[in-house]
C-alpha cells in the first residue's frame, strides 16, 4: 500500500495542479500573505491599551466593538462583527471555538495551535476552572466565569482588567502587557 | 452533523500545550494552504462549504493531524469536487496517498422556517430545537433541547445550514444564548457557556 504523501508534498501538488491550469493568481497570493502579516495580536493590544487609558473609547468599544476597532484601523475578514467582553472583579470571560477555530483575525492574528487543539476545544467549556488552573490562571472562587463559544459570525475579544501598578504607564507600555492569551481569557496581564 | 469536529465537552483529552513565541506558521506549506483557503471564493466556494469539508474528514484522520493539514484536506476535497483538479493527478504529483474528506450526505439539510425578523430579545428564555442535520450546522449537540437565556441579539448573517449546501442565502439573526454548564454536563461546576445560535434553531420556552 502506498504511503500517504507529506502535507508539504500535497500542498506542492495542489498548487502545481492549479498553476498548470492557470487557476492561481500569484499577485493575489502575495496580497493575502501581506494581509496575514498585518493581522497581529499587537493590534488587539493597542485596542485594549486605548480602552484602559480613554474611558470614552472604552465605552464605544463595549457598545460597538467593530466600529471601535475600525477607529484604530483594524478590520477585515473575520472582523465583520466584533464583540468585546469586559472582565470585572466579579466576572471573567474565556473564548473558544469548539467547532473549528474561529478568531477575529484582524485584531488577534491567526489562532495559536493550543487554541485550535482538540484538548482546548473539548475541555474549556466543560471544566474551565481546571483548564485555567493548568494554564496558570487561578481565579478567586467568587468570580463568575463565562465561556463564550464562537459558533456563529460574532468574533469575541476579551478586555482584561488593567493590572494594578500601571498608573504611570504610557499606552505603548500598557499594550506590551497584553498578549494573545490575555485576549482569549486564559491569562491575565501582569507587570 | 454530529461529527468529530463537535468537540464541546468531549472527555479524554489531556493538557493544553502553549508554545512560547509560537510563529504564525510552522512551515511554508501551512502559509500556502492558508493562501489557498483565502482564494476559495474564486472557485465559487464559500466559508460554510469550507467548514463542512473539514467536518467531513474521516474522524481518525481529523484528530490525528495538525490544523493546517485539516485545512489542506478540506480545500483539496472541495477543489476536486468542483472539478478544478483531479484526485488522480494530485496523488501522482504528490507521490503518495492524498486523503480527501468523505462526500456530502445524501440529504444534508433539515428544512426549517425562514426567520428574517428577530423573534427573540435580550432576557428571553429559549429552547434549542431538537434537530440534527446530516450536513453542516453550527449548533453544537451539547445544547440541543436545552434551555438558555438570550444575552445579545447579533446582526443577520446567512444561515450556514443552507449556504453550505448550495441553498439560497438566508439571512437570520443569531443570539448569544447563555446556558448553565451544569445543564449541559452534570459534572460541570457553576460556570455558564454562551453559544451563538441562529434564529431558526431556537424556539420560545413555554
Amino acid at each position: 500500500m502506498t504511503a500517504t504523501a507529506s502535507p508539504a508534498a500535497r500542498t506542492t501538488a495542489l498548487m502545481g495542479a492549479l498553476a498548470d491550469k492557470d487557476l492561481l493568481d500569484p499577485a493575489l497570493l502575495g496580497q493575502i500573505q501581506a494581509m496575514v502579516e498585518s493581522w497581529r495580536p499587537q493590534n488587539g493590544a493597542h485596542v485594549v491599551a486605548r480602552a484602559w487609558t480613554d474611558p470614552a473609547y472604552r465605552d464605544r468599544l463595549l457598545a460597538d466593538g467593530t466600529a471601535a476597532c475600525a477607529e484604530l484601523g483594524y478590520g477585515g475578514p473575520q472582523g465583520e462583527y466584533i464583540v468585546v467582553l469586559e472582565n470585572t472583579p466579579t466576572l471573567h470571560n474565556v473564548v473558544v471555538c469548539t467547532l473549528c477555530s474561529c478568531t477575529p483575525w484582524p485584531i488577534m492574528g491567526l489562532p495559536r495551535d493550543w487554541y485550535k487543539s482538540p484538548a482546548y476545544r473539548s475541555r474549556i467549556t466543560r471544566e474551565p476552572q481546571a483548564v485555567l488552573r493548568e494554564m496558570g490562571l487561578e481565579l478567586p472562587a467568587d468570580v463568575k466565569l463565562r465561556v463564550w463559544d464562537t459558533t456563529a459570525e460574532t468574533r469575541y475579544m476579551v478586555l482584561p482588567m488593567r493590572p494594578p501598578g500601571t498608573e504611570a504607564y504610557s499606552e505603548a507600555e500598557l499594550a506590551a502587557l497584553v498578549t494573545y492569551e490575555t485576549m482569549v481569557g486564559v491569562a491575565l496581564p501582569t507587570v | 452533523m454530529d461529527g468529530i469536529h463537535d468537540l464541546a465537552g468531549v472527555q479524554g483529552f489531556g493538557a493544553i500545550e502553549v508554545e512560547a513565541g509560537e510563529p504564525v506558521f510552522h512551515a511554508p506549506w501551512q502559509a500556502q494552504t492558508f493562501q489557498l483557503l483565502m482564494c476559495l471564493n474564486r472557485f465559487g466556494i464559500n466559508a460554510d462549504e469550507y467548514r463542512h469539508s473539514v467536518e467531513r474528514m474521516e474522524p481518525a484522520h481529523y484528530l490525528a493531524v495538525h490544523y493546517y493539514e485539516r485545512q489542506l484536506t478540506g480545500i483539496s476535497t472541495l477543489l476536486v469536487e468542483a472539478g478544478a483538479v483531479s484526485h488522480a493527478d494530485l496523488e501522482a504529483r504528490a507521490g503518495g496517498r492524498y486523503p480527501l474528506a468523505r462526500p456530502v450526505a445524501a440529504d444534508p439539510v433539515v428544512p426549517t422556517t425562514p426567520q428574517p425578523e428577530p423573534r427573540f430579545g435580550v432576557g428571553d428564555t429559549v429552547i434549542v430545537r431538537n434537530i440534527s442535520p446530516a450536513g453542516h450546522s453550527r449548533t453544537p449537540r451539547s445544547v440541543r433541547g436545552k434551555r438558555g437565556t438570550v444575552l445579545h441579539v447579533a446582526p443577520r448573517f446567512g444561515l450556514p445550514d443552507v449556504s453550505a449546501h448550495g441553498g439560497v442565502h438566508r439571512p437570520e439573526h443569531s443570539y448569544h444564548v447563555e446556558f448553565a454548564a451544569a445543564d449541559l454536563w452534570p459534572d460541570a461546576p457553576g460556570h455558564s457557556v454562551i453559544v451563538d445560535i441562529w434564529d431558526s434553531h431556537l424556539e420560545p420556552a413555554q
